[in-house]
């Protein structure tokens, strides 16, 4: 236990500011302060990012990072990823579309992960895929649905993207 | 009736919360005025305990009380529950919730902390000073059934927990008359199931009243609720529990587990509600373990590599005590060490035997991997002794397909035809070229080896009848309740008895029950998961939740609609014989004017004002359905692997599976299901290990040092089906949840030792990891 301090985040959109013991890390100030419940503890020491949360647009597992070190950032979690009347992101639909959560305890990392690497825009293979979420570890799916939604994902992130550039509607 | 959501990949309704980060999970549960428990664990595998020192843990903010194991003896009305016991003249050790006098495994409880806050219970239970008499452990088990070996229950005066058999024909005389025989020892190494929800608790005492609720990240909360109950003294009726979302089981939430019992009983004692959440490290510690045996296995053979006999003998490690159906796991592969091939002899036995470690108990597959596991890679042994190519050995010894089998251990498979999933898989691996890419690439010499695995593989699955488990002396049933309601307005709600964590079943069990009703599946709800609310039910685990409780909505739907079509031709002033149902709707035969939606004959149903005679008010119906037998699946699968010689590293090109589990509800569901299951085989095959030192402490007890595969350790499997649908259940359906864990471990295996080849390597164990095959290389190489 230590000394308590005051942090303040933008958690979704919401500014969030609660003075909680120093010691906290991310994770258990967003889940056990904040309210902030779909990041999830699984291993506690970075390395299965079910914890994992967009700070600052980068993707970072919460467990082993102490919520006082990223006072002031712009936190996103999956919740923070669906429109505001709670539709589901493309992303999201993708997973939906092609089975790839099962019990859905590690999706929420999985999801902001994925999300992570399609930001650049970049087209990956497969495996560069596979490569990429190497820090999502998932015990139900086998990754396989996992990867076919990222792939379906990114290529209807570029036809969105052509379609733009040519003057189509989405 | 067409149907029109079975059979198709109809996209899951668990989606919607699940995508958007709004799973219901036990630790996602804040109650007012909760508690938090941390449990002292023992930090040594075998002790007395000498005395416990709680004074500095009661000075920490937030400290509310501590109770050690001997403290909580007086709440206990009986021990934690083992459900199996398999064989006469078991030896059943004491099982406490928290130890009251001795450790027998790191990671034993000794102790809990209450505090207001999770940090106070962590910092107070770091506090409580233990002192710890050691005594000797032994790990090995069978280093344990020595004269001279440690005891892990002094007690009992042996660590040989049971033997128990089985013999159909003259194993003897099969072996004394065979031309070849080949002997092997496998090694199944103890591996940690890993779900990514570890285990969660919330209790809650209502005041006044006796009752408890118990919040549990469990896979069985009937089999719970009813085992604990026993447990803790308080009646069956006054306990109800819930499993909200469930992030995975694995069989490791198949049980009823110490912490369970301790967080009721503080509860009740306290007046507060209990959470109690494992850390990863404690998963490693205190949730129970799978596989853990070695197995001796031999073949007689003719000289063209017909099997004649089959003996398997194991030793399965028990761990330190007996959970909730430990000693049943590896007698769950009694009938099955002769896998999909005929023999005129056949035995098996096995020795249990007590370690200082943690329990075992299900894990995917539960007996069933070690089984096929044993006989896949035998007969692959077979093959070399006779110089015989592996696909043409396995196709000289297939059973022959027919809807009932009779197998070399005098069980029956249901509708088996093994010879279609290799053709297929073969085809699709393209096995001949492989073969030859093999033959050229060892003529060229190199450092890379190509290696082909196969496994035919058959499993068991339903875990039932109830009369075939009595036999077992399995003190569960085998049936599956389900209800079926059919409200006022025409929506429909499905109470089933099984309890999903990941598999899909509210969509799986809505899709039967929408298309035998003839409503959209939107108007159906699937309730599951709480006692109070599906009053009957055995839950979820031995891919048994389709077969069996999705058999029991399919007829609890007919119950219903047989009662809906009495009511409908009274309504129409009809005879029932001249009523047609479709599309949800009774007509008149010849005369389609006269018609009345199941709605309509919902809402009569519901106000009871014009009914038959003797006809109740409402459309409820509940089916408990006992299945006939055990379904089989079966497949074969193909893996391809490429060893390093200069380092032993292994990797799998290729993995490629052709199952046949009947007939399907939801394709894209079962093709998850097998993605998932194959992950777990190969995981055991590659990479994953309960390593223990001598004396008995875990070296891989957290996910650094634990390997679950990622995405980047696993290839893209090529996953197709036969379809073979099975007699036993109107459904057609076999069971989905395992066989890709139960086919998966040894065709990787098999690709190993079969790159291996020209380096002379055949025997290896699990998991084929860059040192240990790095070793085996060496090892042949001074051979």
């Amino acid at each position: 236990m230590s000394a308590d301090l005051t942090t303040t985040l933008v958690v979704n959109g919401r500014t969030v500011t609660r003075t909680a013991g120093a010691h906290l890390s991310l994770l258990r100030w967003l889940r056990d302060v904040a309210d902030v419940l779909d990041p999830k503890y699984a291993c506690g020491e970075g390395v299965c990012g079910a914890c994992a949360v967009l700070v600052d647009g980068e993707p970072v597992s919460s467990c082993i990072v102490l919520a006082a070190q990223v006072d002031g950032a712009r936190v996103t979690t999956a919740a923070g990823l669906t429109g505001p009347g709670g539709e589901l992101s493309p992303l999201q639909r993708a997973f939906h579309e092609h089975h790839a959560a099962q019990c859905g305890f590690c999706t929420p990392g999985m999801l902001i992960c994925a999300t992570a690497m399609l930001a650049d825009g970049m087209t990956r293979t497969r495996d560069e895929i596979r490569h990429e979420l190497h820090g999502n570890l998932c015990r139900c799916t086998g990754y396989q649905q996992v990867v076919d939604a990222i792939e379906a994902a990114q290529g209807a992130a570029q036809g969105a993207a052509q379609g733009a550039a040519q003057g189509i509607p989405p | 009736m067409i149907p029109r959501n079975v059979g198709r990949s109809v996209l899951r309704r668990e989606d919607a919360a699940l995508l958007a980060g709004r799973g219901r999970f036990t630790d996602n549960m804040v109650l007012p005025g909760m508690l938090h428990a941390v449990m002292v664990r023992s930090p040594v595998a075998h002790a007395r305990i000498e005395s416990v020192d709680t004074s500095a843990a009661s000075r920490v903010d937030g400290f509310v009380t501590v109770l050690t194991g001997a403290d909580l003896m007086s709440e206990w009305a009986g021990p934690l529950p083992m459900i199996w016991p398999v064989a006469d003249g078991i030896l059943l050790p004491d099982h406490w919730p928290v130890a009251p006098a001795e450790v027998k495994h790191a990671g034993d409880p000794v102790a809990v902390v209450v505090a207001e806050s999770r940090a106070a219970a962590e910092d107070a239970a770091e506090l409580v000073g233990v002192e710890y008499d050691v005594l000797d452990a032994v790990v090995d088990m069978e280093a344990a059934l020595e004269p001279d070996a440690p005891l892990v229950h002094e007690e009992l005066g042996t660590n040989r927990c049971f033997e128990a058999g089985l013999s159909n024909g003259d194993v003897d005389r099969a072996f004394r008359e065979a031309a070849v025989t080949v002997s092997e020892r496998f090694v199944q190494q103890r591996v940690i199931p890993s779900p990514m929800e570890t285990r969660a608790v919330i209790a809650v005492a209502t005041p006044g009243t006796g009752e408890l609720t118990l919040w549990s990240s469990t896979q069985v909360p009937h089999i719970l609720k009813a085992e604990l109950a026993g447990c803790v003294g308080v009646p069956e009726h006054n306990l109800r529990v819930i499993a909200p979302d469930v992030g995975g089981g694995f069989g490791a939430k198949l049980n009823v587990y110490g912490e369970e019992a301790a967080a009721v009983v503080l509860a009740r004692r306290l007046g507060r509600p209990i959470k109690w959440v494992e850390e990863r490290s404690e998963h490693s510690l205190a949730t129970s373990h799978g596989r853990g045996q070695v197995q001796y296995v031999e073949i007689a053979a003719d000289a063209d590599g017909k099997i004649r006999g089959i003996r398997s003998r194991i030793v399965a490690s028990m761990g330190a005590y007996l959970l909730l159906e430990t000693p049943g796991i590896p007698m769950l592969g009694k009938f099955l060490h002769c896998g999909v091939y005929g023999a005129d002899a056949y035995s098996f036995d096995c020795v249990a035997v007590f370690t200082n470690q943690t329990p075992t108990d299900a894990y995917r597959g539960a007996g069933r991997p070690e089984a096929s596991y044993a006989i896949e890679r035998a007969i692959d042994a077979l093959g070399r002794r006779v110089g015989v190519d592996p696909a043409e050995i396995r196709r000289r010894n297939l059973l022959p397909p027919g809807e009932w089998v009779t197998n070399a251990a005098g069980i029956e498979y249901d509708s088996l035809d093994v010879e279609p999933t290799l053709d297929e898989a073969l085809r699709v691996a393209g096995y001949e070229d492989l073969r030859r890419e093999q033959a050229r690439r060892r003529k060229q010499g190199g450092t890379r080896l190509l290696g082909i695995g196969l496994s035919c593989y058959v499993e068991s699955c339903g875990v039932g009848p109830s009369r075939v488990l009595a036999k077992s002396n399995y003190q569960a049933g085998g049936w599956e309740a389900a209800r079926v309601r059919i409200l006022g307005s025409g929506k429909v709600e499905v109470v089933t008895g099984v309890s999903p964590h990941g598999q899909g079943h509210e969509t799986v069990l809505s899709q039967i029950a929408a298309d035998r009703l003839g409503v959209p599946m939107e108007d159906v709800a699937v309730l599951h998961g709480d006692t109070a609310v599906s009053a009957a039910g055995l839950d979820t685990y031995g891919s048994r939740s389709l077969v069996v409780g999705g058999t029991a909505v399919l007829k609890a739907a007919d119950r219903v609609l047989s009662k809906a079509r009495a009511l409908a031709a009274h309504l129409l002033e009809a005879s029932e014989e001249d009523l047609l149902f479709e599309d949800g709707e009774f007509s008149i035969s010849g005369a389609p004017e006269r018609a009345l939606g199941i709605a309509a004959v919902a809402r009569a149903a519901h106000l009871g004002q014009n009914l038959p005679e003797t006809m109740e008010p409402g459309l409820e119906e509940q089916v408990v359905y006992d299945p006939p037998e055990f379904t089989y699946p079966f497949g074969t699968h193909v893996a391809v692997v490429e060893v390093d010689v200069e380092t032993g590293s292994v990797e799998l090109l290729r993995f490629v599976a052709v199952d046949d589990c009947g007939n399907v509800v939801n394709p894209m569901i079962v093709e998850g299901q097998a993605h998932g299951g194959l992950a777990h085989g190969i995981a055991q095959a590659l990479y994953e290990e309960a390593v223990y030192s001598q004396d008995g402490q875990l070296q891989s007890g957290s996910l650094m040092s634990y390997l679950v595969p990622s995405a980047a350790e696993l290839p893209s499997f090529e996953v197709s089906r036969k379809v073979t649908p099975s007699p036993v259940n109107p459904l057609g359906a076999k069971g989905a949840g395992e066989a890709g864990t139960i086919g998966s471990a040894q065709a990787v295996m098999n690709a190993v030792v079969d790159a291996l080849a020209p380096l002379g390597v055949t025997a290896l164990d699990m998991p084929a990891s860059p040192a240990r095959v790095w070793a085996a290389i060496r090892e042949a190489g001074r051979g």
